[in-house]
């Protein structure tokens, strides 16, 4: 019976061209602008650790102005002074994973290699615990051990892409690289890692790609002079000393720790507020205690990543497919009880309601397909266009394969949920009554 | 065969009401032909749709075929036109966007025939109403008569024990009627029990029994059968 209804959902798309094809670019239209702004938001409110994002904290302390806070009603800072990081990433009781971790970039190159030219690459210095906590995948070595990250040892972690410029895509675990005067002995290479969005670090964009070398944390510090310095946003209430930021109450740096449960939480939160009194008495932290613990899902809240707007465009979306299908309602009412004559006669020669709702929703569940494909090709149009306006959102705007499959799903569901009444209205059709008036 | 006693139907528009059948009383028996006369409006359509399961009635009692249809659901009368009943209809309608096979196929598929036995079913349906070399017109590139013989044909190819036809050459020309109606004689010579809605006395008097209606009711059609009845009789013994 599918096969019959669908060969005559078929005919009677040909028999009527122009209304079927208004009827699919209405329920195209609202599929594809719905896509657009669904993948948009998706990958915004998307958790991008999921089985992480609830022990993984990132912390924050108020070491802002006395007279005024960071935000607005009484919201600390975003990052840490670089002191607090270095202090807290010591003085974090054992057993609880921590990472500092602030973004830099500097010129690498391989020495001896005539034909591979030094290049400028975006970096990110952090202490070891980074890979473990946030789940980066290795392919080649791994990340560097404790003591060299103690010793802030000449050692550098590559991403693919930049192991592929630079090396080839060999196992380059061992080679070096040389930065300003310095010598850095690979130890490992990650894998494609692109958390989004990208929760570790928000000071740059929360869409930004993710690093292309990792060195440890008291490395950089050595080179805070004659490496790139800070890449991110630094914050100052004061005017910063002349020793540099790296001494001041700038805030640039992110620190993390993994806390495995409430009461871990608790006990971490003490151990903040013991640290900030105690700073306190040597005349830092002139505000009120305000110390603040988010899980990953929070903190991307904290951070608004997903603004108001973002969810304001998407309910206008929906609304926008809703009165798309209203109007493929209206259409399909009118062209299905325009032929009630030939309904009569079906019902009169032994169709049963049930034939003849089948008959029309699979009529229905054809043009919603047909309007999921074209609105599928608009979701992507219009993903393209998000991309060149915004910059930030060139990671966010793309289809995948999971999208795709909801696309086509919710197209279906569409024109099913716009085909029920015209169709359950066709199928009350009486044989006799229409027999009578011909 | 058919059973009706004491059937009334009323229709309610608004205020008014129209009884388009009045204690109707009618019996069938199996392999007869009867047509059934009567003035504009006296109910011979009504009865018909009825007869057919095509639509409801308000008191009485039909038994078709032995069984009373008149508790059945939806489904249950939907499967009864589909398996039993034959529909002829005085506009042909036949369905305009599906060629002559695919509208003699619309009975057969709700019947749920494999494509095969489909196909041989239309094909002979096709043969018997001599349009067998027309399956893939459209309706609409065929005469009056070639399309009330689709209509036939369409009626037919389920093999139906009952075949109701409303008025089947009211739109054709005397020739085309004459064809269609030995067409019906023939099938009934095979067994199918018709009943035939007809304002031509003419073609009334070629069935084997008349049935007249006046007012929703049927009014002595025994008088007039037995009036034919005593002209053929003087027709024999006048020869
Ligand atoms: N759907 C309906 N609604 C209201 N009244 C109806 C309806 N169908 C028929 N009637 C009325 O019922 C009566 C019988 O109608 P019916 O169609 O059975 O007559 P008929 O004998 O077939 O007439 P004709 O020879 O003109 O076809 C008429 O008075 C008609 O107006
Ligand atoms: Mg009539």
């Amino acid at each position: 019976m599918f096969a019959y209804h669908l060969r005559l959902a078929l005919l009677s798309l040909r028999r009527t061209p122009v209304v079927s094809l208004l009827m699919i670019v209405a329920v195209g239209l609202g599929i594809g602008v719905c896509m657009t702004m669904l993948s948009v938001y998706a990958l915004m409110a998307g958790d991008p650790i999921p089985e992480k994002s609830d022990v993984l904290y990132a912390v924050q302390l108020d070491n802002w102005s006395p007279d005024r806070p960071f935000g607005e009603p009484n919201e600390p800072p975003r990052s840490l002074t670089w002191r607090d990081s270095l202090a807290l990433l010591e003085r974090t009781p054992a057993g609880i994973p921590r990472t500092v971790t602030v973004g830099t970039g500097f010129v690498v190159e391989v020495p001896g290699a005539q034909d591979v030219r030094p290049e400028i690459v975006t970096a990110r210095a952090a202490s070891v615990d980074f890979f473990s906590m946030f789940q980066v995948p290795f392919i080649h070595g791994s990340a560097w051990s404790a003591s060299h990250d103690a010793d802030g040892a000449p050692v550098i972690v590559l991403s693919r892409a930049l192991n592929e410029r630079l090396f080839g895509g060999e196992d380059s675990v061992g080679r070096e690289l040389r930065i300003g005067n310095d010598l850095l002995r690979v130890v490992g290479v990650i894998d494609h890692w692109q958390p989004t969005p990208r929760f570790y670090d928000l000071s740059v964009g929360a869409f930004a790609d993710t690093d292309e070398a990792f060195v440890p944390i008291a490395l950089f510090d050595r080179h805070q002079q004659d490496w790139g310095g800070v890449s991110g946003s630094i914050n100052c209430w004061q005017a910063p000393p002349a020793e540099g930021v790296f001494h001041s109450e700038c805030v640039f740096a992110q620190f993390w720790v993994e806390l495995p449960d409430e009461t871990a939480v608790a006990d971490y939160r003490a151990f903040l507020d013991a640290y900030v009194n105690e700073q306190k008495k040597l005349g830092r932290f002139a505000r009120p205690l305000n110390n603040r613990l988010s899980d990953v899902n929070t903190w991307l809240d904290v951070n608004e990543v997903v603004q108001d707007d973002n969810s304001v465009l998407l309910g206008l979306s929906f609304m926008f497919l809703a009165v798309c299908l209203l109007n493929t309602v209206g259409l399909l009412l009118a062209k299905f009880l325009g032929r009630a004559g030939d309904v009569g006669v079906r019902r009169a020669l032994g169709a049963s309601r049930t034939r003849v709702f089948g008959q029309h929703l699979v009529e229905v569940g054809l043009l919603g397909a047909l309007g999921g494909l074209l609105g599928l090709a608009l979701a992507w149009a219009g993903l393209l266009g998000v991309r060149r306006l915004y910059v930030d959102y060139e990671r966010v705007a793309h289809l995948n394969a999971e999208l795709v499959a909801i696309a086509v799903g919710l197209a279906i569901a569409a024109g099913l949920a716009a085909g029920l009444y015209p169709a359950w209205r066709i199928c009350r059709i009486q044989p006799a009554t229409s027999l009578k008036t011909q | 065969m058919l059973q009706m006693k004491g059937i009334s139907k009323v229709y309610r528009a608004d205020v008014v009401q129209t009884s388009a059948l009045r204690d109707f009383n009618l019996t069938v028996d199996e392999g007869e032909f009867v047509a059934v006369t009567g003035p504009s409006g006296s109910g011979k359509t009504t009865f018909l749709n009825i007869a057919g399961l095509l639509e409801a009635f308000d008191a009485g009692s039909y038994l078709l075929d032995g069984q009373d249809v008149s508790r059945l659901g939806d489904d249950a009368r939907s499967r009864i036109r589909n398996e039993k009943i034959g529909f002829i209809f005085q506009g042909f309608n036949l369905i305009a966007d599906l060629n002559v096979f695919d509208n003699v196929d619309v009975p057969l598929r709700y019947r749920g025939f494999r494509a095969a036995e489909r196909a041989q079913r239309i094909q002979r349906a096709l043969e018997l109403v001599g349009l067998a070399s027309r399956g893939k017109h459209l309706p609409s590139q065929l005469s009056g008569g070639q399309q009330q013989r689709v209509a036939i044909a369409r009626a037919l190819a389920g093999e139906p024990r009952f075949l109701l036809a409303d008025e089947p050459t009211g739109n054709l020309d005397s020739v085309m009627a004459r064809q269609v109606m030995e067409l019906l004689e023939e099938i009934n010579g095979r067994g199918t029990t018709i009943i035939m809605v007809t304002h031509d006395p003419e073609l009334a008097r070629r069935a084997r029994r008349n049935v007249h209606m006046l007012d929703g009711q049927v009014t002595d059609f025994t008088e007039f059968e037995a009036a034919i009845r005593v002209r053929e009789t003087r027709a024999a013994a006048g020869a």
